[in-house]
């Protein structure tokens, strides 16, 4: 092996930031050396609330905490610091509240640091011309690439690759925080950096990004990484985990389409060949994967105001209405169309739905037991209006008409449904549904992502 | 016979992106794997029928290397839209549970 870069070192601290992780954990990493430290800051699932409001995910609070471990620990150790998709949703006002964190540790603590953020939001001018140009690409199962979804959205986000990360590096960065990115790409750019070939540089980056996970027992908390010419070995930090074959490859299943296909920024990483070895009873030994480099491509992801809600929760244990229900929430629906007209309020106005917990609240109607009558039945009376006064006020009366509506053999002529809560009714705010999901051609990795640079 | 719920070690679902769900079934040992893969039970028309999906729309992965089998389908409501009840798509697993794979039952470890 003369003549190879010395194996490449990474700490993720958790799956994601603000989730937390134990203090020892993160000291037992460090002590073993390593040569950058990171953690994922966000991701689609907790669904598009938080791209479209721009609020973030994890509390400031929550984030403090951990950022505050991982920048002191990255300036004493003198190791860089990366995050990709901060805040949650990886949008501009995200990205900025986490860099404000950041600034204020480092101002806390006296520490001289260079910070580069990567902004990841588009302008919508931009991606018009990308689509004009016949750049734009559907994705598997997601929406037509119309271009009246980028005017709808509240804000449109491109997942970067590890380009982005490098230049910052390159450029003296000591702590990089980035817009939405690719969740590996922050530690494939540090692996690829440092020498190792981009294979194993991307499979580390799709163990890291999920801290421990790849450990059993599943925890939140640290996961060690070693990356060399031909190999990854994970490893988590806290002595009560391991990591073993088993637990390396299923992780391999975790919110992907394929276990063996994974398509990034840039090329596809195929894990078909992946050879799973113990490398002590709890590290792990993983080669045989490989990168095929394609036309370089980015993720683009958009979501737009859809209304305002307002629920409330209530419940039945009468049989005599659960074996009527289906008839009764006709009924409560019609009733409530005729009420709010009185309100100047057309049903075009806005939606109700009614979940059933205990019938077909998890699953909807395509429920194999959605025909199953249980002992009692939760709902959660929902209305989505054109602003938060209207969805209010028809929420208002579906309450009441779901508390008082007559049914075939009613003998509880009080009131059908028990209310946990005064007040009853909740409103929820704005709702966001994902607008944009498609894929963007572009020549340059770097171009739609600007770097800003700060000394703090 | 023999219920996937009482010879799995991981059945389970999850968002594979917002518009896609993934479901993945885990077994202990290679022989329970290949024993199950031999029964042909585990298919697309399978999770199309679970999920009322079309078949053509099924991303079914056997893989060995994690003694799994992965099915991909598209959601009926994308994750958090209007009507969605499972914004994670982390319980919708269960139809799956109660499948039947001709196998003997070996007892779970």
């Amino acid at each position: 092996m003369s003549g190879s870069p010395s194996a490449y070192r990474m700490l993720s601290t958790s799956g994601l930031l603000g989730y937390g992780f134990p203090e020892s954990s993160l000291e037992r990493g460090l002590a073993r050396g390593v040569d950058m430290i990171g953690v994922d800051g966000g991701s689609t699932d907790p669904g598009p609330f938080y791209l479209g409001s721009g609020k973030m995910l994890s509390s400031k609070r929550a984030m403090a905490r951990d950022l505050g471990l991982m920048v002191r620990a990255a300036a004493k150790n003198k190791v860089p610091m990366v995050i990709g998709t901060c805040g949650g949703a990886g949008g501009a006002p995200h990205l900025e509240q986490t860099a404000d964190i950041v600034r204020t540790i480092a101002r806390e603590a006296g520490l001289k640091l260079r910070l580069a953020t990567i902004a990841a939001e588009q302008d919508k001018a931009d991606l018009h011309r990308a689509h004009a140009e016949g750049r734009m690409a559907r994705l598997t199962a997601g929406p037509d690439t119309d271009p009246a979804r980028i005017d709808r959205s509240e804000r449109v986000v491109a997942m970067m690759g590890p380009e982005p990360f490098a230049a910052a590096l390159d450029n003296g960065a000591d702590i990089v925080l980035a817009g939405r990115s690719s969740d590996p790409a922050p530690w494939a750019a540090m692996a690829i950096r440092g020498g190792q070939p981009p294979a194993q540089a991307w499979y580390s980056g799709k163990m890291l990004e999920c801290g421990a996970t790849p450990s059993v027992p599943k925890g939140h908390d640290c996961l060690y990484v070693t990356v060399d010419q031909d190999s990854v070995t994970l490893e988590p930090t806290a002595p009560e985990r391991r990591c073993t074959p088993s637990s390396v490859a299923n992780h391999a299943l975790h919110e992907n389409s394929s276990p063996c296909i994974h398509v990034e920024p840039g090329g596809v990483l195929d894990t078909t060949d992946c050879l799973f070895e113990a490398a002590s009873d709890r590290a792990v030994r993983v080669s045989g994967m490989h990168w095929q480099p394609k036309p370089y491509t980015v993720k683009l992801e958009g979501a737009e105001l859809v209304g305002y809600r307002a629920i409330s929760i209530c419940g039945t244990r009468d049989p005599l209405l659960i074996a009527t229900l289906d008839r009764f929430l006709g009924e409560v629906r019609e009733s409530v169309a005729t009420k709010v007209g009185n309100l100047g309020v057309t049903p075009d106005d806005y939606t109700l739905i009614i979940r059933r917990y205990g019938q077909t609240g998890v699953m909807g109607a395509s429920d194999p037991l959605a025909r199953a009558l249980p002992h009692e039945v939760g709902f959660v009376i929902e209305v989505i209006g054109p602003d938060q006064d209207t969805a209010d006020a028809v929420l208002s009366v579906a309450r009441v008409t779901m508390l008082h509506t007559d049914f075939p053999g009613r003998l509880c002529r009080e009131g059908n449904m028990a209310f946990p809560y005064s007040p009853s009714d909740i409103s929820a705010g704005p709702v966001y549904r994902f607008s944009v999901f498609q894929t963007m051609a572009v020549d340059d990795p770097l171009s739609p992502f600007p770097i800003t640079y700060e000394d703090l | 016979m023999a219920l996937i719920k009482d010879i799995a070690k991981v059945c389970k679902s999850k968002n594979a992106g917002p518009f896609q769900l993934t479901l993945d079934v885990v077994f202990e040992t290679r022989a329970e794997y290949d024993a199950v893969a031999a029964t042909g039970v585990l298919t697309p028309s399978l999770f199309a029928a679970l999920y009322d999906v079309d078949e053509a729309d099924v991303i079914f992965t056997p893989y060995p290397a994690g003694l799994a089998f992965k099915a991909t389908i598209p959601r009926a409501i994308p994750a958090g839209d209007l009507g969605d009840t499972d914004v994670y798509g982390c319980q919708q697993h269960a139809p799956l549970l109660e499948v039947d794979i001709p196998v003997n039952a070996v007892a779970k470890g």
